[in-house]
Order: C-alpha cells, then sequence, then structure tokens
C-alpha cells in the first residue's frame, strides 16, 4: 500500500483517518448526551439546541469554517483561551478534527436520537420501579438498547468526516502533513499538472474506506438486531 | 403490615378521589376500566405524581404530600408486575430475574433464586431471550423478576389480562401459590370477577375515581348492592374443605358442615379452595324441591334484595356454607313473595361451576 501510495498521498491517507477517528471518539458521548436530551427532555431552549445542532447540515459549508476560525483561531474569543492552556486549532490536524467532528455532529445525533426514540419508555419505568436509578436505566437498558443507533451514528459521523471540505480547508488550510486530508490533497493533487493520477488513488482509497465503513455497521447492527429478536 | 393509600388526583373530566387500606395478603383493585385502578397503582409505585396523597406503611412513607415526602420510584423498592410483562429484550430470562435483585440493599430479605424459579417452572427458559418466549412463559418470568427485586410490596397491574384463557387458567395458580407461600403484600388490579374470587383477601371497588365498598373478599362480593361489573358477572365466594374424590367423577366438598357436590377438583382431600358460585347460576325455591336433578340444595335466609334497572334482581342468601348471590327476575321475586328474612333453598348445578371458578383455599385457612 505505501508503495502504491506515494509519501503524499499516503500522508493524506493517514492523516484522514486520524482526523476522523479522534473527531468521532471525542464528539460521540456528546452526541449521545445531545440525543438523549433532545429525546427525552423538554427544558426551555430545546427548538434552539435542536437548531444548533443542526446548523452544520444546512449552511454551507465554508460559513462554518469560516465560524470556527472566528471563534475557534487563537484570536479568536474560545480559541484565544484555549490557546493560552496550550490548546490550538488553528492550522492544527486538531482544527481539522474539530471541523469534522462538528460538520458530522447532526449526522451522529439524528442516528441516536431516532434509536433512543426508538426505546420503549415504559421498559425504563420496568428498569426504574425494579430499583435502578436514572443513570442505571441509562446504562442497563437505554444503552444497550440504542447500541446500534449508536453505531450507525458513530459510522456516518466518521463518513462524512473522511469527506469534510469546505470547513476544514477554511478554518485549517491545506498544509501537507498538518490538515492536507484526502478531500483536499485531491483537490490539490487536481491544481497540479500530471497530479490526476495520485487524485484517482485517493479516490480509490476513500471509496474503499466509506464502503468497508457501511458493511462493517451493516454487519454489527445485523447481530445485535438478531440478539434482540431472541435469535 | 397496613399498607395505606390515599390520593387526590384530577385528571381532565376525571376526579381520582381513593382511599384504600391493604392489609397482608392480596388487596385487588376492583373495577370497570377507566375506574383509576391504574393510577393508584402507579401513584403507589412512583411513576405517577398525584396532586395530593399520602402513600405509607407503618413508618415506611413513600409519599406524602403535605410534608413534602416523595420518594423516587428506585427508592420504593416494589415488584411491579406490568401488563405487558415489559422484559427487557436485551437480556437473557436469567438476567431479567436477577435484575432487580442487583439494586436491591444487601441486607433486604429476599427469596431464593432456586426456589422462585422452581415455583414458576421457568428453570429451562433461563437462557433464553424474552423473544424466544410465549405469553404465559413472559408473564412468569416477569412474576420471577418483580419477586427476585426483594420488594416490600408487590404491585400487578391486570397481568392477565393481555392472555388468553388457557394461558390465564395457566397463570393464576402462581399467584395464588405467591399469595399463600410469601409473606409480601399484593396489590393486584383487575377487572375480573374470576381473578378476584380466587385471589382476594381484600377487595377495593373502584368505580370512576372513587372506592365505593372495601372490605374482605367473601362480603364486598357477596353484597348485591356492589356489582362493579354488572350483574352478569355477579357472584359470591364459598371457603370449603375437599372431602372425597368419587368414583362417578365428583368431587365432595364440605363447606362448614354443607356437602357440596363438584366436578373433579384436582386437588387432595383435606385441602381448602375457594369456589366462585356466579349469581346466575343459582335458583331459589321456597320449598325444599324434590326430584330434582341438581345436587346442591342449600337452605338458607334472604337478606337483601336489590332490583336491577332492567327485568332482574340480586338477591343476597345467608346459608351456613356461606352467603351466596342469585340472579333471578323481579317477576320470580314477586312469585315467590321474595323479602328479606324469608326462607329459600338455593339450588346450584353442579356442572354449572367451572373448573377456573374453583382456586386454592388462601389466606382463609390460616
Amino acid at each position: 500500500m505505501t508503495n502504491w501510495l506515494g509519501p503524499d498521498e499516503w500522508s493524506a491517507v493517514a492523516l484522514s483517518l486520524q482526523v476522523s477517528f479522534w473527531a468521532t471518539l471525542v464528539s460521540l458521548p456528546l452526541g449521545v448526551f445531545v440525543a438523549y436530551a433532545l429525546a427525552r427532555w423538554n427544558f426551555p431552549g430545546k427548538q434552539l439546541l435542536n437548531g444548533l445542532v443542526h446548523l452544520p447540515l444546512i449552511l454551507p459549508p465554508v460559513v462554518t469554517g469560516y465560524l470556527l476560525l472566528l471563534t475557534m483561531g487563537t484570536k479568536g474569543p474560545i480559541g484565544g483561551f484555549l490557546a493560552e492552556l496550550g490548546i490550538v486549532f488553528a492550522f492544527r490536524w486538531t482544527g481539522a478534527a474539530l471541523a469534522a467532528g462538528v460538520m458530522a455532529f447532526p449526522l451522529m445525533v439524528r442516528a441516536i436520537r431516532l434509536s433512543i426514540e426508538a426505546v420503549d419508555p415504559r421498559l425504563e419505568q420496568a428498569s426504574a420501579t425494579l430499583g435502578a436509578s436514572p443513570l442505571w436505566v441509562f446504562l442497563t437498558v437505554t444503552l444497550p438498547m440504542t447500541l446500534p443507533g449508536i453505531l450507525v451514528g458513530a459510522i456516518l459521523a466518521f463518513a462524512k468526516a473522511m469527506g469534510e471540505f469546505g470547513a476544514t480547508i477554511t478554518f485549517v488550510s491545506n498544509i501537507p502533513g498538518q490538515t492536507r486530508t484526502i478531500p483536499s490533497a485531491i483537490y490539490a493533487f487536481l491544481q497540479v499538472p500530471g497530479g490526476e493520477d495520485s487524485a484517482l488513488k485517493l479516490v480509490i482509497v476513500s471509496i474503499v474506506i466509506a464502503m468497508s465503513a457501511l458493511l462493517l455497521s451493516e454487519i454489527v447492527s445485523r447481530r445485535v438486531a438478531a440478539r434482540l429478536e431472541g435469535r | 403490615m397496613m399498607l395505606e393509600i390515599t390520593l387526590r388526583h384530577a385528571f381532565p373530566g376525571f376526579m381520582l378521589n381513593a382511599a384504600i387500606k391493604a392489609p397482608p395478603g392480596v388487596t385487588v383493585l376492583f373495577g370497570r376500566s377507566g375506574a383509576g385502578k391504574t393510577t393508584i397503582v402507579n401513584a403507589v409505585a412512583g411513576l405517577l405524581i398525584p396532586d395530593e396523597g399520602r402513600i405509607a406503611s407503618g413508618d415506611w412513607v413513600l409519599l406524602d404530600t403535605g410534608r413534602g415526602i416523595r420518594l423516587r420510584p428506585y427508592q420504593r423498592r416494589l415488584g411491579y408486575i406490568f401488563q405487558e410483562g415489559r422484559l427487557f429484550p436485551h437480556m437473557t430470562v436469567r438476567q431479567n430475574l436477577g435484575y432487580g435483585a442487583w439494586f436491591a440493599p444487601k441486607d433486604a430479605p429476599r427469596e431464593k433464586m432456586d426456589h422462585v424459579v422452581d415455583m414458576l417452572g421457568i428453570g429451562p427458559l433461563l437462557d433464553r431471550r424474552p423473544a424466544a418466549l410465549s405469553g404465559g412463559e413472559k408473564q412468569r418470568v416477569a412474576i420471577g423478576r418483580a419477586l427476585l427485586s426483594a420488594p416490600r410490596l408487590i404491585l400487578a397491574d391486570e397481568p392477565l389480562a393481555a392472555l388468553d384463557e388457557e394461558r390465564k387458567a395457566e397463570i393464576l395458580p402462581y399467584f395464588e401459590r405467591l399469595r399463600d407461600e410469601v409473606s409480601i403484600p399484593i396489590l393486584y388490579v383487575s377487572h375480573s370477577a374470576t381473578e378476584v374470587a380466587r385471589l382476594a383477601t381484600t377487595v377495593a371497588v373502584l368505580e370512576s375515581g372513587q372506592v365505593v365498598r372495601q372490605g374482605q373478599a367473601a362480603e364486598v362480593l357477596g353484597d348485591p348492592a356492589v356489582l362493579p361489573m354488572g350483574a352478569r358477572e355477579a357472584g359470591a365466594i364459598l371457603t370449603a374443605r375437599v372431602v372425597a374424590h368419587h368414583s362417578d367423577g365428583l368431587t365432595e366438598l364440605d363447606a362448614k358442615n354443607v356437602p357440596l357436590f363438584l366436578p373433579h377438583i384436582d386437588r387432595k382431600p383435606g385441602e381448602m379452595v375457594r369456589v366462585r358460585i356466579a349469581a346466575h347460576d343459582v335458583m331459589l325455591s321456597r320449598n325444599r324441591p324434590e326430584g330434582l336433578s341438581a345436587l346442591n340444595i342449600l337452605p338458607g335466609v334472604a337478606q337483601e334484595i336489590h332490583l336491577g334497572e332492567g327485568p332482574g334482581a340480586i338477591i343476597a342468601i345467608e346459608t351456613q356454607a356461606g352467603r351466596l348471590l342469585a340472579r333471578i327476575t323481579r317477576r320470580s321475586v314477586q312469585a315467590l313473595e321474595l323479602v328479606p328474612g324469608a326462607q329459600v333453598h338455593a339450588i346450584i348445578k353442579t356442572v354449572s361451576v367451572a373448573p377456573s371458578a374453583i382456586g386454592g383455599g388462601g389466606p382463609e385457612k390460616r
């Protein structure tokens, strides 16, 4: 694989996997929490939260990227504060992960929320009457029954993160080895003469990764579903 | 232990205002759907918070709106048996059974898993998941799960209503065993006269959010003025001891020295049984009838006479065997000149008593 892919291409693939992995992993707990809040709780500002979560889905990615640059850049209000703590997003791979995570968040939350809403609240009641506190109800009933949805949400988010381009390039630019993920790399290769070959290889890699992720999620969610149906 | 429940709760177009005392044994909340039975049980479980109320047993206070006490459902230590089972689909039967026990305080008095599994006959099911169980099996597991959570009180909300007649007949004996072998009080919601007759120690009759009558099962069911499910469902209960099984297929019972002949009952001589005698299966005669095919003729005295709105009437008859209800026509009431105090003979056809109307003797024997 390393022979087939040149060092530049390989670097883009590795970076993309790294960025997407961390984007998914870090946003997953928050995604589950937000999905649970939207599915089960009533609180003032619920619609606002819902809108906020979905914003990256409807805004042009460039706008999201620019907003990230304004807020999370080293001179931005949040980014500046974090920079003092040594957490820098601007023009680093962490920024690419942040952009990918933000862009993928709506998809993740939607999938998880749907599966939480599919859990019969009467089972959660039954669990409570048997002595489980709300946290235990969540851990022993809601969470295991939501697992297929969480998995689908995570894989969707991962796939979305792999393909994120607009927000990433706006927020953290296109720095080889730092922020040049597969889509940025494909874009860059297409800008130079003779780069089509490399671009095509990356396209193939993209397709393979996306298809494997989809296949994996299909297999796992089938297994879980079969277990729930008692087979 | 005496559980005392006082509740007031306003629903749109419906007001629940009930006070119930549940002594040890099975207390059945009896009434039509919509009478407020499930609301009461849910309030006891903490799944519904009433506008006002107090639910307590001695110094164990689950709810007291006056003093601002309100235990959360998981703090109440109740075993709730739901109508639809509500087993956890992602767990095996064994895991379902162990679920509540895991949360119970370590020093709580608890039933042994083996004993409960044995009592409910669910040993072969332990490694299956709920989706692979029949309706009756699910409900038995649900009973076990509630029982094994070391509860201080068992709640059952029409646990048989979703089952067909055959399954009901399969599960009812387990509730009888629960009543007779486990010392945990049970609050049981039902609209089935058969279930009340077989299980109830105490009955609280509910009508549109109010308790209209409360008392010992035999007393309440023998009251012709209290007919929550209508005159068609009226019936009294007699408690009797099995004397002998005769070779012609009949079982002889002894109800306070009155012999009763019923179709074969699958119980050993000496055991106590409760027999529900439906009011429409009792005929009345002023003189002792002769040359009659019916085997059971019980002399007694007419007590209350309750004329319905239709052509029927319900008569309560005090016999030596116990109180009976008879449903006859108003025309017959006139023809027989029935008044309170009149001497009558109650006639019960042997074959009219269905096996499902006969249950374990339960609390009366103790």
